[in-house]
């Protein structure tokens, strides 16, 4: 037995199953997958700009007759969405499982949608696992079920199985052989005259799917107590075996199609039948949809955020553990940039100049929190670009303030670069920071295509941002040294000072987390300190202000030596020294 | 209720090592044949935010997170973050805090203030305080004061000194099993004292 997260059981489950190529994109809280599946021997593992072409390759290898694996997190399934619905339709060669990890609570994502839906919605096939064990056999077989079916097979994670780890019985690798392909336009070419009879060929699959789903060993009667009958599947499963071990439950490990007669058969066997979904109606849905009565909790369930078996021992109306009560007098403690961080003066000199700034994902947006405050939105990814394009249209021909969209260097290469090419074919006017910072940063330091650093070290190239830009047509392009106070503050002021045009800024320096040796230099205070309180004001947390003096002081195990504060101590106070 | 399996809540910053502090004591913990369930939270926390990994471990494990008053003990890496916590402890749980503050950015940009009188108030908790990082700097290097609070978690344990020595000399680097075994005992005697 292996203690093993279900990330790193899916690498497992699919290595075993003879997949031997691996196509992502990193993102919260998927990203381990790709990272162990790329550990395995004889494999071949990417990281692809974005996810929808990363599942477009997937497609392509399994036409191509191999097995083969995509993963990526929830937002990013929407930007596969495209191909995703059309796999349906052409089914597979080679073995197909997408694994989608979710993130109900938010814990490092945006929105909390429930990709299930999509599992529904694109009529494909899904898992989902409720621990480790199961992330690994449910991965294995689905490769197999996808060649069986000729459908992709979805394997849906979430933080709490994705990021929890347990005990799994891992097995041997079966080789695969490639599977021989041979044209056919009526499987692959999903154009009108092909696709029509493509999609009743998918509702065929679909209904044998459906019974497969009755008979297959994945969803389970639990037959205990009953009175209460309780339809749960993942980690609210878990949840509810925690908080009502005495209930029978069918545990669902597919939850796209339903097993309807097994729910038909549940329902009978139990009084009151109850749906237990988790930041989602999805499963209620479903399971009314089927045709059998769902009965109400006595209290509601949450309606968005992580469930946990407390939540549930509420809605059936039970007590929770006595407990102390927090105090509320803590101070939050959300992420901030890394002191040093090369990228922080930007959101300060943006804040200084008040600017409309759309930011993005990744650590940048991090850049919109106190003190810096420096971010005006964030939507997804790449939606900077076309946001600030969006900002200029609207307030064009009016008296406004500098419109920027800030965007790091992998979010660009994923889709800051066709939102950049649409404001320059369109002839739109603003300002575009690419914080280049020579990796995927929030995720773990991934390679991309701007640093041109390989998921298994192969030899790469890297991407010539600027050149690409000016190949676009911009011809207003400045490469800055971020950390230079002065260089940052003309190259803004004169790039938004272009009003009627697109500009593009690159500030280019290396992420601190990718250097490993100790920094040379820390900054000092010295005690003429004026107590301005303006240094503070970059927040960088090696930098404090001291509550009975006010005078600025700074933790030399934090420091980096970076030398930002320096440039904003009007009096000279603070100096770089050698440690 | 189910309530048989036992819950230990780390909670921390990130950076101090707690995840790796959770994988030990998971490890130690399937040496003896139980199940166990270890959660952890990453991805924005990595930036400096509060971070929390539970372990829960015994004849049988569902739930992989702890609810309020489930915790047989939490180990906290610093002292605001016991005090955030604090309603996580099961009623007389085992309470070690290293005793180190760090203020989050809120109080060093000077926008909110630390708790007052956190010692006193985490010991009416019944809080164990642990000189986690003096005695790190003792057994070697500073860097070693998540294996320190893990001596302190051991001691409430009922699991062999030689088996988490055994543990922790598999994982650690080769070139640090001495410090990290000498950190390993000066927090076992730390929560005896």
């Amino acid at each position: 037995m292996e203690l093993l997260s279900g990330n790193e059981a899916v690498a497992q489950g699919a290595w075993e199953a003879g997949c031997t190529i691996g196509v992502a994109y990193p993102g919260t809280p998927s990203t381990e997958t790709m990272e162990e599946f790329a550990k395995k021997p004889d494999v071949y593992a990417e990281w692809a700009p974005n996810e929808k072409v990363a599942l477009e390759v997937a497609v392509g290898a399994s036409a191509g007759g191999a097995r083969v694996l995509s993963t990526m997190k929830h937002v990013g399934l929407n930007v596969a969405a495209d191909p995703l619905f059309t796999a349906a339709y052409t089914g597979v060669n080679g073995g197909l499982v997408v694994m989608v990890a979710d993130d109900p609570g938010m814990h490092s994502s945006q929105n909390e949608q429930d990709s299930r839906n999509y599992a529904h919605a694109a009529n494909i096939p899904m898992f989902e696992p409720s621990d480790s064990q199961e992330a690994h056999d449910f991965t294995r077989d689905a490769f197999g079920l996808s060649e069986e079916f000729d459908i992709p097979f979805m394997v849906r994670g979430a933080t709490r199985v994705s990021h929890s780890k347990s005990l799994v019985q891992v097995g041997e690798k079966t080789p695969h052989e490639l599977v021989p392909y041979s044209k056919s336009a009526d499987k692959w070419v999903m154009m009108p005259i092909f696709a029509k009879p493509r999609r009743r060929d998918l509702n065929e699959r679909l209904d044998r799917l459906s019974a497969w789903a009755d008979e297959c060993p994945y969803n389970r009667m639990e037959l205990r107590d009953t009175k209460v009958g309780i339809v749960c599947s993942g980690a609210s499963y878990q949840y509810v075996r925690e908080a009502l071990p005495e209930a029978s439950v069918l545990k669902l490990g597919v939850v796209w199609p339903l097993p309807a007669g097994l729910l038909a058969k549940f329902a009978a066997e139990v009084d009151s039948l109850y749906v237990i979904d988790e930041a989602s109606d999805y499963l209620s849905l479903q399971v009314k949809a089927s045709g059998v009565e769902v009965a109400q909790t006595p209290e509601p369930l949450p309606r968005n955020g992580e469930l946990s078996p407390a939540a549930i021992r509420a809605a059936f109306g039970l007590q929770g553990f006595d407990h102390e009560y927090a105090p509320t007098d803590v101070p939050a403690r959300p992420p901030a940039l890394c002191p040093g961080c090369p990228h922080r003066l930007v959101f300060k000199e943006l804040a200084a100049m008040r600017a409309i700034v759309t930011g993005d994902i990744g650590c940048y947006s991090l850049g919109g929190m106190p003190p810096l405050n420096g971010i005006d939105t964030i939507l997804c990814m790449g939606g900077s670009v076309s946001m600030s394009h969006g900002f200029e249209l609207a307030m064009a021909g009016t008296e406004h303030r500098p419109i920027v969209g800030i965007i790091g260097d992998s979010t660009f290469a994923h889709s800051g670069l066709t939102s950049l090419l649409g404001t320059a074919y369109n002839k739109g006017a603003g300002t575009i920071c690419i914080l280049d910072n020579r990796t995927t940063a929030m995720t773990g330091k991934q390679g991309n295509p701007c640093n041109g650093v390989t998921l298994q070290h192969r030899p790469s190239r890297e991407m010539n941002i600027e050149a690409l830009i000016a190949a676009m047509g911009i011809e207003d392009i400045r490469t800055v040294d971020p950390y230079d106070r002065q260089a940052v503050r003309s190259a803004l002021k004169e790039a938004t000072a272009n009003t009627d045009d697109l500009s593009v800024i690159v500030f280019r320096h290396p992420c601190v987390l990718l250097t490993k040796e100790k920094p040379a230099k820390v900054c000092m205070v010295d005690g003429n300190c004026s107590a301005c309180g303006v240094c503070i004001t970059i927040g960088c947390p090696a930098l404090a202000k001291n509550p009975v003096t006010g005078q600025a002081e700074i933790d030399p195990d934090l420091c980096i030596g970076c030398g930002c504060c320096e440039q904003y101590c009007k009096s000279g106070n603070i100096t770089r020294e050698a440690r | 209720m189910n309530n048989q399996a036992t819950t230990v809540l780390m909670c921390g910053i990130g950076g101090q090592g707690t995840i790796t502090a959770a994988s030990l004591l998971a490890s130690t913990v399937t040496e003896y044949g139980l199940q166990v369930k270890m959660s952890e939270i990453h991805g924005m926390s990595q930036r400096g935010g509060a971070v929390t990994t539970i372990v829960r471990f015994g004849e049988e494990v569902h739930s992989m997170v702890c609810d309020e008053g489930q915790a047989d003990c939490i180990l906290s890496f610093e002292t605001t973050e016991a005090l955030r916590n604090v309603s996580f402890l099961k009623k007389g749980g085992a309470l070690l805090v290293n005793q180190e503050s760090i203020k989050p950015q809120s109080v060093l940009t000077g926008r909110a203030q630390m708790p007052h009188n956190m010692q006193q108030r985490l010991q009416n908790y019944g809080a164990k305080l642990i000189p986690a990082t003096e005695l790190a700097r003792k057994a070697g290097t500073t860097k070693c004061a998540n294996v320190v609070l893990l001596g302190a978690l051991a001691s409430t344990l009922p699991f062999e000194v030689e088996v988490w020595e055994r543990v922790i000399a598999s994982k650690v680097p080769p070139k640090t099993v001495d410090i990290n075994l000498q950190a390993l005992h000066l927090g076992m005697e730390a929560a005896r004292s």
